[in-house]
């Protein structure tokens, strides 16, 4: 295990710089210090590398985007105040000004269009926010216009996950462009941040702990709502759920992202202890193989079952949900019969209504369909993925065997899980979806568009689902405005009930364990916002 | 002497490269690091460009003999997770697991060889007993349920010692210690006992039943009836001659608890290579895990080539053996 000097001198030169800065903090802790745990900890702290809510949740601390979100996710102006649809592929937005970065660069129109340009590079996995924009033109030092390939009626959407970061900094650091894979060097975003937010980073040691303090020079304080007193942010991943729980209910954490369901009750019987609980935007559902002749997990030789509305309609309505909220899951879900949750654009009241559960009709469907014997086939599942993923699965397993239809749950940890899934190897699988952009189209786009190259299309839909009404009203949703779109995302919602690409399960609800002291919205993109945490 | 060195090196190389190519034989199970990186959304050519850039495109022995080259170099790429180089990343957590080794097998040595002897000398008193059952409890409880009691009674209950983490490091050049800050100290401790306890109790059990082996033979009668006192004939001359096999046993289990800190390290969130190598596991990292594999699998070889050296020393019929052959009389 040798290394070359160079890399390990200045490793230890870091590592010194960071135990410093971290044996200082203790002499700050009479302040309002959060100490905050989850089961993972970032893999980078570059802004445009990766989607996941593990990075994402300590960035928005420390980066701001042009667009921010308010506790209900509305937006709301960040960095940019003003913006305006100039013509119907050049939007303008005005920047907020004299906004600067924690290293003390002023920001810029520069910055804007850099970081837009960032996000659009190859190696960056923000592509989906990006994906209709040409180019970021710099107008004069307070205005930016960004340039589309074609109209895109939810870019402020979009861009309010886009985080900014200083021009200068990125090409004084060489990083001016997302991490490399084929690169051998780490780059200097890795491990360094250079925000306009509300907290800088102080001190990250990956896997062990990453120190914020409050960035008292903040554009945000002094604008109404944004009443937080955190004045430093200790986070410290814990990958274990009872160390974790363990770690809250000794006093050693004070807020916790992701208690274990089976601790609830334990947790709200704590002194000293509360749980906070609000619904996630994540949206679990079964998929079928509608694609194939010959189903690769089931004995039926020579036909796809999947393939008969009749069928897919039997097993929606052998799923006893209501049980599965009840015990599974521990009244901890909203029941759904739709593709998202009321959070996200485009959702209709009216056409979230489930297929009534009702075992008799399953087995007179199935027998109709032409399988009085029912079948048997494999049902493809995370088992740590999801609240409780591997015990709904195996739920359903039960249901679905009750009606005839013989199934036996294959539960993976996500790394497998996710491999076999995505070479489309799978006869029926259950999948979590989260829409990060709150939109209809990004879940109509990934989930039940027929895949064909196109960036975003089909790309999740592994059971090849694909009906050309579906394709157009999407088509429709991508290029259309206002009501007009409004009607095809309906129109998409009744295809979508008529059609059963999928069986809806639920809507996660999202837990939060925190020590009693603490007042924090909760946020059903599942991201804990310290600007607007008081500790008392 | 040297002669025996270089062969067991010899030897140790077709292990190392069989560790090599199992464990790579095996990543082709853990899942695919591809879908992994990309995260929720990527185009397909994006897919295939990073398939082509981490060289997962070629066969599988070409993938090999490209890993084995490199590693020979001490090169181990960068970690797919964390952008980082994987030998920094190793070095950088070596510490936190060989302190926290050290700390076990001392607490399993300290404890383990006293309890041994007593067990063995007075058999059947109360305190014996009690011993041998609580022994029983060591082996048969698995770590990680020995962990979160641990955690339940001393951090939950009691509140005296902290759950996870190492609590404040210092730096020594590029060695992170936490044997000089209190709360380093605090944290080593349950830690190191879940990890040392099986140890423990194991040796307890081996060095009891060698002494009471050892107090029957002919020697132990002699050395009595030449009217040694009792300490000489326990330690000097029973203790010394049940240590050879204890050598093997406590040396070998060296490398097992530095290997097996996994599960330890997981529920202390101990910053060491054996939560990094779990958290590697989960997103299918395989730099990391290829290297954390190579290295376990020369902690071993090292550890049997000092412990075959240590007989040298404790066992002077070994120590003629080679005496002769280098001497040539």
């Amino acid at each position: 295990m040798r290394m070359r000097a160079g890399a390990g001198l200045r490793a230890a030169m870091a590592a010194a710089v960071l135990a410093m800065a971290g044996l200082a903090m203790p002499g700050t802790a009479t302040a309002k210090t959060v100490r905050w745990s989850a089961s993972g900890d970032p893999n980078t702290l570059d802004p445009h590398s990766q989607n996941v809510g593990t990075v994402t949740m300590v960035l928005q601390q420390i980066y701001d985007p042009l667009i921010k979100r308010n506790p209900d996710l509305s937006i709301a102006p960040g960095l940019a105040t003003e913006w305006r649809q100039e013509e119907p592929t050049r939007w303008r937005f005005l920047l907020r000004p004299g906004v600067r970065f924690h290293e003390g660069e002023a920001m810029t129109a520069e910055d804007v269009a850099f970081s837009i340009q960032r996000a659009l590079q190859p190696t960056s996995n923000f592509g989906i926010f990006v994906d209709t924009i040409d180019r970021a033109v710099v107008v004069d030092e307070r205005t930016v216009d960004i340039v589309l390939k074609r109209p895109d009626p939810i870019l402020p959407n979009k861009l309010a996950s886009i985080f900014i970061m200083s021009k200068a900094w990125s090409e004084r650091h060489n990083a001016t462009r997302p991490q490399n894979t084929r690169a051998r060097e780490e780059m200097h975003t890795v491990r360094n941040a250079n925000g306009t937010g509300a907290f800088r980073l102080a001190a990250r040691e990956p896997d062990v702990r990453t120190t914020m303090t409050r960035n008292e020079a903040w554009w945000g304080w002094g604008i109404e709502g944004n009443s937080g007193n955190v004045t430093e942010i200790v986070f410290r991943p814990i990958a274990s759920d009872a160390t974790r729980i363990a770690a809250l209910l000794s006093g050693e954490v004070d807020f916790v992202l992701d208690p274990p369901l089976q601790d609830l009750n334990r947790l709200r019987q704590a002194p000293g202890v509360k749980v906070l609980e609000g619904p996630e935007v994540r949206t679990l559902f079964l998929a079928f193989d509608v694609n194939r002749d010959e189903l690769l997990y089931s004995d039926v030789k020579g036909k796809n079952p999947f393939k008969d509305l009749r069928v897919r309609q039997a097993l929606y309505q052998a799923i006893d949900i209501q049980a599965i909220h009840r015990t599974t899951m521990r009244g901890q879900s909203v029941v759904t019969g739709t593709l998202f949750p009321e959070q996200v654009n485009g959702y209709v009241k009216a056409e979230d209504v489930r297929l009534p559960f009702d075992a008799n009709r399953a087995r007179a469907l199935l027998a109709e369909a032409g399988y009085p014997q029912g079948f048997a086939v494999t049902l493809d599942c995370s088992n740590n993925r999801y609240i409780n993923d591997e015990q709904i699965c195996q739920n359903i397993a039960a249901m679905w065997s009750r009606v005839g239809v013989r199934t036996s749950v294959k539960a993976q940890p996500l790394a497998p899980f996710f491999a076999q899934i995505q070479r489309d190897d799978t006869s029926v699988y259950m999948l979590g979806w989260g829409v990060p952009t709150l939109d209809a189209l990004y879940s109509f786009q990934s989930l039940v568009a027929t895949r064909n190259g196109d960036q975003g299309d089909g790309i999740w839909n592994y059971g090849r689902y694909s009906n050309p009404r579906m394709d157009a009203l999407i088509q429709r949703m991508k290029a259309e405005t206002g009501e007009a779109r409004q009607a095809a995302i309906t129109e998409a919602l009744r295809l979508y009930r008529e059609d059963v690409p999928h069986i809806p399960l639920h809507h996660q609800m999202i837990p939060w364990a925190m020590r009693s002291n603490i007042q924090i919205p909760h946020l059903a993109n599942n991201q804990p916002y310290f600007r607007w945490a008081v500790v008392q | 002497m040297l002669a025996f060195v270089i062969s067991r090196i010899l030897q140790a190389i077709p292990v190392m490269l069989a560790v090599a190519l199992i464990s790579f034989a095996m990543f082709a199970y853990v899942g695919d690091p591809v879908s992994i990186m990309l995260g929720q959304d990527f185009t397909e050519a994006q897919r295939q460009a990073l398939i082509r850039d981490l060289g997962l495109d070629q066969p599988f022995f070409v993938q090999f003999a490209t890993f084995i080259g490199n590693a020979v170099q001490g090169e181990f790429g960068l970690s797919y997770r964390l952008s980082r180089p994987v030998a920094e990343l190793i070095a950088e957590r070596a510490p936190a697991t060989l302190e926290l080794a050290f700390c076990a097998a001392a607490v399993a040595l300290l404890v383990g060889v006293p309890m041994g002897v007593y067990t063995g000398l007075y058999r059947n008193s109360w305190l014996s007993r009690a011993f041998l059952t609580f022994s029983l409890v060591g082996v048969s409880l698995p770590t990680f349920l020995i962990g979160i009691l641990l955690i339940l009674i001393f951090s939950v209950w009691l509140g005296w010692l902290p759950s996870f983490g190492r609590g404040d490091t210092v730096q020594l050049g590029w060695w992170s210690t936490g044997f000089l800050t209190v709360s380093g100290l605090k944290a080593l401790i349950l830690p190191s006992v879940t990890l040392g306890l099986f140890q423990l109790t194991l040796i307890m059990r081996l060095v009891r039943a060698e002494m009471l082996e050892v107090l029957r033979t002919d020697y132990i009668k002699f050395a009595r009836a030449r009217g040694l006192a009792n300490r000489a004939v326990h330690f000097g001359h029973a203790l010394k001659n049940t240590l050879v096999p204890v050598i093997t046993i406590a040396g070998l289990q060296l490398g097992g608890i530095i290997a097996f800190a996994i599960v330890t390290e997981t529920v202390f969130q101990w910053p060491g290579m054996g939560l990094l190598f779990i958290q590697s596991v989960g997103a299918a990292d395989i730099p990391v895990m290829a290297a954390y594999l190579l290295l376990i699998a020369l902690v071993f070889v090292v550890i049997n080539l000092v412990v075959d050296l240590l007989y040298y020393f404790v066992d002077p019929r070994l120590r003629a053996g080679f005496g002769a052959a280098r001497g040539g009389h």
